[in-house]
């Protein structure tokens, strides 16, 4: 019986002897809606260099950048997906871990779009609609009331006789940010909110509080999972509306129906002119110190950001990303390995 | 009170009842007997629905997931012109590989608008629009072909090419032209000109053996996708998990249940054994990450490291079937090993352990089949993601490379946005249970041929 040790003790050689291996793959961790970009890129790197396709990971843009500022080293990622822009706090936590020196890539811009079932009626929002369905303090008359209505054809005659229920992202997510800071803040300060909680005393830190408290009475609904979740809500519920990235959307036109804000249709042109409001950049994180170090780093931020790959014609373009209109000059900072400054919120 | 006549002393009360057949069944029988029926149609009810789910999930594994083992597919002759793809005529691989699969797509374009032509085919579309029907993948295999073999520079060659997900899906019948009606990647004109292809005989659907073979592909290529590479992650896993659990919990079963003293310490063990059976996985998988990742330093992603945590999670497993199964050796085997002047050690080695195999392959096996359909562990080690898309370089290396496994892949696919990823989801299921299956019969085979009754 004493054969069976000797597997046992080759794994054990083995074991002892793999961190000496060096890494040769790119590693690449963060955002789940950079995530579909980044893999569609690493594919066609695996296609056109003789480097391995790097692995990535989704996680969200804070697990992603917690992971990236863990310190400089084989065993940490190479790259961290945002999909907002890196904050203060966790570009200090970088800098105590000795990840000082991050290049900071912006790889285009995406669009948040308002879609119901595709056998619904139609919708056409405003900021301040939104915000009058889903606040917990709305201004009616003059004066703050806990939210009353039920009904969007209550909010605005113009809007279809439909139960509000709204699948909004969770607050994990980098959507929900922009969500609450172009449609929920922005309809705050339309609907005459914002001067409403001013009035009572409230400073300006306050007021943004306020403004950005939902409703909590199940009309209003976080969705902490992906979009494949939401999706999934608004086919068991045929009254409800979700809040999806453009490229979900794109690739799910057979079942939803995109509702236009402000009169702009939500499409990669309309984002990309800045007509339609609620969008938001994309942005990758580099280490520094892995380029040169991990084979194939420099070589991947580049094809990343390449006008044959991020361009307008590209596939992440036709995948749904918006093209960044000044992609040569993160070509050119990609190419200088320019290092970010710190960043001041 | 007995129905049987007193035979008590004399005086003793008579009963007053009328005399019967045991064959006239009174009241309170007859309630017992309709509780039984009542019970017996219980018990056939839960096992009928039991039955019922399991059809219902089989059958909507089946009808959903076979569609991802046939792909359809469109014989394309490119023409491989030189003034592209080796403007200076030296053949040298380094120049070759300078013009990158975007090079390669104005060939597949020129190429479908002159399979379109040839066919008689009259459509509105672009060439630049007739190329979104094949795959993207396309230019990056005939580029692959081309450096493989510069000699087909300046032929005309005729190359197998995916189509794209979106044709594939309307060949299986999911995509239509209602549902393109807003679709940027395929318009109905397009599906007009699929159809024409397939009347054709060119475009055709056939088995798909990447599925089975293949790696993971991005989110923009959903045909090529395959679980081939998640599976190799699988393997690997599963050989640290058995080369690492079978001695490991054969060795600390056979001390615990031979040689062990019994005292509160052992007690205390085998308290905490059982306790480690009921953990729930995902505590092991950050056990892992703390442990292997960040304290020893193994890389991520890695089937070693996952194969190291799903050992920690089936040793207590492995461990309780096996003392189960010594337990099981009647004693007087010992015994008679004993009395003929065996040491205790040649008494187990030689006649118990032998005995106990059967017992021990069986749970060994249900053990790795339960590790095989692990996801919750890997997901803290790496191994979800866009990972399983380079095969490793060597036997060896497979242990190190990133790579997922089949249950974190299936899980991958179900978060991704292009719905024909939920096809290949289903179909990674159908390929994940017949491994189990395949190893749970591979458990009762072992049991009915060796398993010794006494």
């Amino acid at each position: 019986m004493f054969h069976v040790k000797h597997p046992a003790t080759a794994l054990a050689l083995m074991i002892a002897a793999t961190p000496a291996l060096a890494r040769d793959n790119i590693q690449v961790a963060g955002s789940s809606t950079v995530l579909p970009y980044a893999t569609i890129v690493a594919e066609a790197f695996g296609d056109n260099f003789d480097f391995p396709t790097p692995v990535v990971e989704g996680g969200g843009t804070g697990a992603g950048i917690a992971r990236f500022c863990g310190g400089v080293g084989e065993d940490q990622i190479d790259i961290a997906n945002a999909s907002r822009p890196m904050k203060a706090s966790e570009f200090e936590s970088c800098q105590r871990n000795g990840v000082t020196d991050i290049e900071e890539v912006r790889i285009g811009y995406d669009g948040i779009v308002f879609a119901s079932r595709k056998d619904g009626p139609a919708f056409a929002f405003t900021p301040e609609q939104w915000y009058d369905a889903l606040a917990a303090e709305v201004v009616q008359d003059g004066q703050l009331v806990a939210n009353p209505y039920t009904n969007w054809s209550q909010i605005d005659p113009s809007l279809p006789d439909q139960e509000i229920l709204a699948f909004i992202p969770g607050t994990k997510h980098g959507t929900r940010e922009v969500f609450e800071q172009k449609v929920i803040d922005a309809g705050c300060e339309a609907s005459g909110a914002k001067e409403a909680f001013a009035a009572t005393g409230q400073d300006e830190d306050a007021v943004t509080e306020s403004c950005a408290a939902l409703r909590t009475d199940g009309l209003s609904n976080d969705i902490d999972g992906d979009y494949n979740e939401t999706l999934a809500r608004l086919e068991a519920n045929p009254d409800a509306i979700g809040v999806f990235g453009l490229a979900f959307y794109e690739n799910n036109t057979d079942k939803l129906q995109v509702a236009t804000m402000s009169g702009v249709t939500p499409s990669t042109e309309t984002v990309s002119s800045g007509e339609y409001p609620v969008s938001r950049p994309l942005f990758f994180y580099v280490k520094k110190a892995h380029v040169g170090v991990i084979p194939g780093l420099q070589e991947f931020v580049e094809f990343f950001v390449s006008d044959d790959v991020a361009g307008e014609g590209g596939p992440l373009a036709e995948y749904g990303l918006v093209s960044d209109p000044e992609l040569a000059a993160t070509q050119a900072a990609v190419a200088d390995e320019a290092v970010m400054a710190a960043p001041t919120n | 009170m007995t129905d049987l006549p007193a035979n008590g002393p004399a005086g003793s009360i008579p009963v007053h009842r009328p005399a019967r057949s045991i064959l006239e069944t009174d009241a309170r029988t007859r309630a017992r007997n309709r509780a039984e029926a009542r019970f017996r149609a219980y018990g056939l009810g839960a096992l009928l629905a039991g039955l019922a789910f399991l059809a219902i999930l089989l059958a909507s594994i089946l009808w959903n997931g076979l569609g991802a083992f046939t792909q359809t597919r469109l014989a394309l002759p490119v023409e491989l012109t030189e003034s592209e793809l080796d403007p200076e005529g030296t053949r040298d691989p380094a120049a070759l590989a300078k013009v990158s699969t975007f090079g390669y797509e104005d060939l597949l374009e020129a190429a479908m608008a002159r399979l379109v032509a040839e066919e008689g085919i009259a459509t509105e579309l672009e060439p630049g629009d007739l190329a979104d029907l094949l795959s993207s993948g396309a230019a990056a295999q005939v580029r692959d072909a081309v450096l493989a073999d510069p000699s087909l520079i300046g032929r005309t060659v005729t190359f197998d090419v995916l189509a794209a997900s979106r044709v594939d899906g309307y060949v299986k019948g999911r995509v239509t032209r209602e549902s393109l009606a807003d679709d940027r990647n395929l318009s109905p004109a397009h599906l007009d000109v699929a159809d024409a292809l397939i009347a054709d005989g060119d475009l055709t659907r056939g088995f798909n053996p990447a599925f089975v073979l293949g790696a993971d592909a991005s989110e923009k290529r959903p045909e090529a996708a395959g679980i081939g590479i998640a599976m190799l992650g699988s393997l690997y896993m599963m050989l640290v998990v058995l080369g690492l659990s079978l001695p490991i919990g054969v060795a600390a079963s056979i001390y615990l249940e031979e040689f062990a003293p019994k005292n509160r310490f052992t007690d205390f063990i085998e308290v905490n054994i059982a306790n480690l059976a009921a953990v729930p996985s995902i505590v092991f998988g950050i056990l892992g990450l703390v442990a292997f990742i960040q304290f020893a330093g193994l890389p991520t992603s890695a089937p070693l490291v996952g194969g190291l945590v799903l050992t920690l999670m089936t040793l207590p497993t492995i461990i309780i079937v096996t003392r189960a199964s010594l337990k099981a050796v009647p004693p007087s085997i010992r015994d008679a090993a004993l009395g003929v002047g065996a040491s205790r050690m040649q008494a187990v080695f030689h006649h118990v352990l032998p005995l106990a195999i059967p017992g021990i392959m069986t749970g060994t096996i249900i053990g790795m089949a339960r590790a095989l359909g692990e996801t919750a562990p890997l997901l803290l080690i790496g191994m979800v993601g866009f990972v399983a898309s380079n095969p490793p370089d060597g036997v060896l290396d497979g242990f190190v490379s990133p790579n997922s496994a089949m249950p974190a892949q299936i899980y991958e696919w179900a978060k991704r946005a292009d719905p024909a990823f939920y096809e290949r989801a289903w179909g990674g299921i159908i390929v994940l249970l017949v491994f189990l299956l395949l190893m749970n019969l591979a458990a009762v085979l072992v049991r009915r041929r060796f398993e010794r009754r006494w």
